[in-house]
């Protein structure tokens, strides 16, 4: 028999390093994987990479100085920190801001929450293979970087709020663009759809993969599209409304299985509510000041102080502890892509290489958020 | 589950005096709780008894040793509550890692930002340090920092 020749078949692993430098992470990402053939083992994310040590350098900067750091944990949702952060330095010090200051910063973090979830759409897509629904949202996007351009002078990074208010006034030409932007986003979604959301080849490649259901998310502390892909209506802006988001009118899109199919649907209908929003925003715009009277340096009375802010990722937390002088004593951002990555040890295992791509896509995790 | 049954959860493992209301309006949570390191384990089961998720770890170094501090919130009702843990130097906390998931990561980079040991924890590597690093930056004595308190100086306790 010539079978007694061959050697007897065993069941053999070995480990894969995806990146750091892969273009499916969207970073410098480490994921170590044990496979056995095409089936994933066991996952280790090796994050760090990008570490710059953001909550060491709170501790010798003045509150002030510290503004610019915020924006460039979660590049693509820079504005949302901001604000995070600058709202709770106000709530620490007690700083009443003006209306028009709050409507202009919910317009513009919901302009970038948009921005960032377009180019979620374009790189996920790109990641699964089809190139020109990349191009589509790029197009859009430029948009919105045009507008925030504008009004912070910076494409990504943005540093625009200030204590106490925005750093400059918004001007009709920025409402202008950004009604027409929303004109022109609103009837850009049949493309989308039409080109994705019906595309049976995407579909395939996303429903029934990395299911994240709400035990598992519970445990991970997973927030945002995920926690609500999930069926869980927790979004920071209706748990314990910031700013203005008590006086505007929308809904929280939820899921139901937590699939990267409900995770893409939920984040599309972030968009249109997001629209909604900064609709609503434009109309009530009051006029007035855009800036409190605000002294030099900031000193919060002595204490600890937590505050909350939905980014596009989930739950930002800004835990900050004052000593009552000017420098914060202690800063610890808690962020949202934290969780979400770390679940991403649970979820991998037993599924396919190649649904790595998918799931890690649809999770939209942004590294240097993670690393600080 | 709302705060009462997260405080109806709490009262049973740790004292009434240990947990002392805060103003949220102020500050952000609603309870904090005044815990030992033995208390953890116990404290992290209730939260997860009453339906809430881990919000974060972290440490605070104060010259009187360093606090580990644990937020838990529920995403059905606003319900924050801070766990205070005062550690003397070279103290551990017990991990509570097996009841939440999360916490694996968030022991692991405070253990290398402050150096503080997790008991029980299954892989207290590096997260974000290089693997060789022997060093803790998040400590006082560590790089510039603008201030080195005690406790007192800031909770007046």
């Amino acid at each position: 028999m010539a079978n007694e020749f061959l050697e007897p078949i065993t069941e053999q692993t070995f480990y894969l390093n995806m990146g750091p430098q892969h273009p499916s992470t969207h970073g410098v990402l480490r994921l170590f994987l044990k496979l056995d053939g095409e089936y994933i083992v066991e996952a280790d994310p090796i994050i760090g990479y990008g570490h710059r040590g953001h909550e060491k350098m709170a501790e010798s900067h003045l509150y002030e100085q510290f503004l610019p750091n915020t924006s460039r944990m979660d590049y693509l949702a820079g504005l949302i920190l901001n604000h995070g952060y600058v709202a709770a330095v106000e709530k620490m010090v007690g700083i009443e801001v003006p209306p028009r200051a709050e409507y202009i910063r919910v317009i513009c973090a919901e302009l970038n929450r948009i921005s960032s979830h377009l180019l979620w759409f374009g790189t996920y897509v790109m990641d699964l293979g089809g190139f020109t629904p990349f191009l589509y949202s790029f197009d859009d996007r430029e948009n919105i970087l045009d507008i925030l351009d504008r009004v912070s002078g910076s494409r990504l990074t943005y540093s625009y709020c200030r204590f106490g208010g925005v750093a400059r006034d918004v001007d009709d030409e920025f409402i202008t663009a950004t009604q027409q932007f929303v004109e022109r986003l609103r009837s850009r979604w049949d493309d989308y759809h039409n080109l994705v959301t019906k595309n049976v080849i995407f579909i395939h490649r996303a429903k029934d993969v990395g299911v994240i259901n709400r035990e598992l998310a519970m445990r991970f502390g997973c927030t945002g599209p995920i926690l609500r892909a999930a069926g869980v209506p927790y979004d920071v802006r209706k748990a314990e409304p910031y700013s203005v988001y008590s006086e505007l009118d929308f809904e929280i899109p939820t899921g139901s299985k937590g699939d990267a199919l409900d995770r893409y649907i939920v984040r599309l209908q972030e968009m249109e509510q997001s629209l909604r929003i900064i609709e609503q925003a434009l109309e009530r715009l009051p006029d007035g000041a855009i800036k409190a009277a605000v002294p030099h340096k900031v000193r919060p009375p002595r204490g600890d102080y937590y505050f909350a802010v939905e980014s596009a990722r989930g739950a930002v937390g800004f835990y900050i502890v004052s000593d009552g002088t000017s420098y914060p004593y202690r800063l610890k951002a808690r962020v949202p892509s934290y969780g979400n990555l770390q679940v991403l040890t649970e979820v991998l295992p037993g599924t396919l290489v190649a649904d790595t791509i998918s799931i890690l896509g649809s999770i939209d995790i942004v590294v240097p958020e993670v690393d600080r | 589950m709302s705060l009462e049954g997260l405080k109806e959860e709490l009262s049973k493992v740790v004292e009434p005096g240990d947990m002392v209301p805060r103003e949220y309006e102020k500050d952000g949570c609603l309870l904090e709780i005044k815990a030992r390191a033995g208390q953890v384990e116990s404290v992290a089961k209730a939260a997860r008894e009453a339906d809430c998720f881990l919000e974060s770890i972290t440490a605070v170094d104060f010259t009187n040793g360093p606090q580990v501090i644990y937020q838990f919130n529920s995403c059905t009702s606003i319900s924050r509550v801070l766990v205070r843990v005062q550690l003397s130097r070279g103290e551990s906390v017990v991990s509570i890692g097996s009841i939440y998931d999360a916490a694996l990561w968030y022991e692991r980079e405070v253990f290398e930002l402050f150096g503080i040991r997790f008991d029980n924890h299954p892989d207290l590597r590096r997260l974000l340090l290089p693997e060789d690093a022997d060093f803790y930056p998040l400590l006082k004595d560590y790089g510039k920092v603008h201030a080195f308190r005690s406790t007192e100086d800031i909770y007046g306790e």
